[in-house]
């Protein structure tokens, strides 16, 4: 109990920050502060508060827009990649646990493949066949989430196979996959949506390096990867070119993992007992 | 950086201590403070090859170029024309024959000897049907090449050529001899004050003093020097720092120029060069291919919003494909002022009302990646949407654009002087035709009157100008880091080129 209750404020912190970070990238929709790839060269390089809430960059584009359609940039792509990432590894990973044998073997070989090539490798590949932009983007981080989902379902699901209630289920004759999907997935849903939000957190660090690297969006797109790639010779004139997107995707990070683990711990049914 | 400073000073108050308690250790200390004998010297960009005569990249001749490698003629300081494998020449009457008396005594370092046969041979291979030469129309003038003596070597023209002499002092014209010629591109063997030691890919190039040079005024006054390439601005500014490299002649970000100012060891020094940044369009494609179109995407372009915006404000806008440095320049910015109404305009006349859509090939350097995205600000204000797709320089951004011709807008900056006639080559990238200002050149070409053909260089600077085969931007200053106490680099740019013979240090 005293666990528990200790650890719920991680749960309520983290969900604080990925419920504002997702407001902000949803206002940016409708609102910014002014136009984010709005130059103005006379008023390049102002600290925080001389120009705009938070500065302008070496264009004398306002931060604090880019910031916010970065949010936004940044997180649709995490989203996208994560549902295509937990999307196919569930269906990988249930019917592996479904059929056994060969298609196992074969699936869980193909993840290990997968995990070999690192996202930034795949992306760049991707990029030089179907072009650099938010596709290949979320296609690069997707696939790379794909043997992480597979992985975790089908340990959990083949758990689930054993249980007394799908023998039961098994004897009178239900199908495989009604069982998948009634019995199965409901009992792996707790362990899917964690795994959802640490891998939300994973996404976007990765998204943020290819932009980093230049493989991410292009340009005039503000991507909070980018901004610290053209910050860094900046840094001596004007620090708060590195340090604000990099305390945005810290921040980022930072309250999906809590959101993740105080999940993990609410859901937990050990815990609740 | 502290630690190390720190470091030194607790090792250097060891060795006076040492030196009191002995009584005999002054000679230590000036061994210690003796000059040093070697510079390692920064570059942006490695070469893929190390022959100046087979290919267009200008890091080719920054590495080679009067330290390996030397012509008939070089360039000095100033940008004049000197002597050098030639020691002195004749040229007839009707500017159709020159005649050079070749030095003697000069040998490659491979010990061959130079003569007017291999003269001939350098000449002829730079102009053979098979030559890869980057600036092989340049000899396209030359007829015959003749050898009466060893020391002799008449050039025939087939119409006069009044820069001859100046395009024979260029890296692409440097003197190589037959047995090592093909093997240049890695061990590239010359007649230079430096010898080629080692090439160690992706990292640095060796040279080390040729104790054998002809000329003893000229010889090297270093007994090695290294080239390091190192294409990040951010580490090219943590290796002079740290002392790992002694200059950088051309550094790579103009905003950390001011973090060198008042600096202990470095200093900075801005010189000139011939760098145009210019941003290309495929004049054979549409819409590129309307005239109205160029000019309008012209005066969508605020010059100084670029200079400030991309370069610091270090940069001098253009409007034509010339330097302020380069004789019978013409101030041609207003030509096609910023304008965007009138841009706007002249889009609509040209049947865009609504602008259009193109992706612009912008190699990884800073200058083009930031100019494009300025441009693709400006060009929004006017209805115009461009894509930025960033090709890889050299390797891609070659075979893509300036081989393929496959683009529809680039921007790369120029490095060689006085290459506007780039614009008269067929084929080249821009893929622009006009014969009026084809014309021009060659009548450039055939006086040699320096009034006459300054007048007709401000009167090819004006055909460009007003046609804008590409959106003529901005000269970029030469932004030079060194260590104070190193001398003798090259503070301006007349021509590509890291010239080390003069190079040496000074307590």
């Amino acid at each position: 109990m005293n666990a528990r209750i200790f650890r719920r404020p991680v749960l309520l912190i983290g969900a604080v920050i990925t419920l504002a970070l997702l407001a902000v990238a949803l206002m940016s929709l409708i609102w910014t502060p002014l136009p984010p790839s709005q130059m103005n060269i006379v008023q390049r390089l102002k600290p925080p508060l001389d120009a705009g809430l938070l500065g302008t960059d070496q264009f004398g584009r306002d931060i604090a827009s880019m910031l916010m359609v970065g949010a936004w940039n940044s997180l649709s792509i995490s989203f996208a990649a994560v549902a295509i990432g937990a999307f196919a590894g569930t269906v990988v990973g249930t019917t592996a646990a479904m059929w056994r044998g060969l298609f196992e073997l074969c699936v869980m070989r193909l993840c290990d493949i997968v995990f070999a090539v690192p996202p930034i490798l795949s992306a760049m590949v991707l990029g030089a066949f179907i072009g650099a932009g938010r596709f290949t983007v979320v296609i690069a981080i997707g696939v790379f989430m794909v043997p992480v989902f597979a992985r975790l379902t089908l340990a959990a699901a083949r758990q689930i196979w054993a249980r007394d209630y799908v023998t039961a289920a098994v004897g009178i004759g239900r199908s495989k996959s009604k069982i998948t999907l009634f019995h199965i997935l409901p009992n792996i849903a707790n362990q899917i949506i964690v795994q959802v939000a640490i891998q939300l957190g994973l996404a976007i660090l990765t998204e943020a390096g290819l932009s980093f690297l230049g493989l991410g969006l292009s340009p005039p797109a503000p991507s909070w990867g980018r901004m610290l790639a053209d910050s860094q010779t900046f840094f001596g004139q004007a620090p708060w070119l590195a340090i604000l997107p990099g305390l945005a995707i810290a921040l980022a990070v930072l309250g999906l993992n809590m959101l993740g683990d105080g999940l993990r711990d609410m859901l937990d049914p050990r815990n609740n007992t | 950086m502290r630690k190390k400073g720190v470091l030194w000073a607790a090792s250097r108050h060891a060795l006076i201590g040492a030196v009191v308690a002995l009584g005999a250790g002054l000679s230590a200390v000036h061994a210690v403070a003796a000059p040093k004998t070697d510079v390692s010297i920064g570059m942006a960009i490695e070469p893929a090859g190390l022959d100046p005569t087979a290919a267009a990249p200008v890091a080719i001749g920054q590495v080679t170029w009067q330290n390996i490698f030397e012509g008939l003629t070089t360039i000095d300081r100033n940008g004049e024309v000197q002597p050098q494998l030639a020691e002195s020449w004749e040229i007839s009457e009707d500017g159709k024959t020159y005649t050079f008396k070749l030095r003697p005594d000069v040998t490659f370092h491979n010990g061959v000897a130079f003569d007017s046969a291999v003269a001939k041979f350098a000449i002829d291979r730079a102009r053979g049907s098979d030559s890869v030469n980057p600036q092989k129309r340049y000899f396209a003038s030359i007829e015959a090449v003749e050898t009466p003596d060893p020391s002799t070597l008449v050039l025939k023209l087939r119409q006069p050529a009044g820069s001859l002499l100046y395009w024979l002092g260029w890296p692409s014209s440097v003197m190589v001899e037959p047995q090592s010629a093909d093997d240049n591109k890695t061990t590239p063997v010359g007649t230079g004050p430096f010898k080629f030691v080692n090439w160690a890919k992706g990292a640095s190039v060796q040279l080390e003093r040729n104790p054998d040079y002809w000329n003893e005024e000229g010889a090297a006054m270093l007994e090695a020097a290294t080239f390091r390439f190192i294409n990040d601005p951010q580490a090219q500014a943590a290796a002079l720092q740290a002392g790992d490299v002694d200059a950088f002649p051309e550094f790579g970000a103009p905003e950390l120029m001011s973090s060198f100012e008042n600096h202990e060891t470095l200093e900075t020094v801005i010189g000139n060069t011939e760098l145009k940044v210019v941003a290309g369009m495929n004049n054979a494609r549409t819409p590129f291919s309307d005239k109205r179109v160029r000019q309008a995407l012209m005066m969508a372009v605020d010059r100084s919003m670029i200079v400030d915006g991309a370069w610091s404000g270090f940069g001098t806008p253009i409007g034509s494909h010339y330097t302020p440095n380069d004789r019978g320049y013409q101030d041609m910015t207003g030509v096609y002022p910023y304008d965007p109404e009138k841009a706007k305009a002249l889009l609509a006349e040209a049947g865009y009302p609504d602008g259009f859509s193109f992706t612009i090939k912008a190699p990884q350097m800073a200058y083009a990646q930031r100019t494009s995205q300025i441009l693709q600000a400006l060009f929004a204000q006017v209805g115009v949407t461009m894509e930025i797709e960033t090709t890889e320089f050299p390797a891609k951004w070659v075979a893509d654009v300036l081989k393929a011709s496959d683009y529809d807008m680039t921007i790369v900056a120029h490095a060689e002087p006085m290459d506007i006639d780039i614009y008269a080559r067929d084929p080249y990238y821009f893929n622009y035709k006009n014969p009026a200002f084809n014309n021009v050149l060659q009548r450039i070409e055939a006086t040699s009157d320096p009034a006459e053909q300054e007048a007709l260089y401000g009167e090819a600077q004006k055909i460009l100008a007003e046609d804008v085969p590409a959106l003529f931007l901005f000269v970029m200053p030469k932004l030079g880091v060194w260590n104070k106490k190193l001398n003798g680099l090259w503070e301006n740019e007349p021509i590509p080129s890291n010239v080390l013979s003069e190079v040496h240090w000074e307590e």
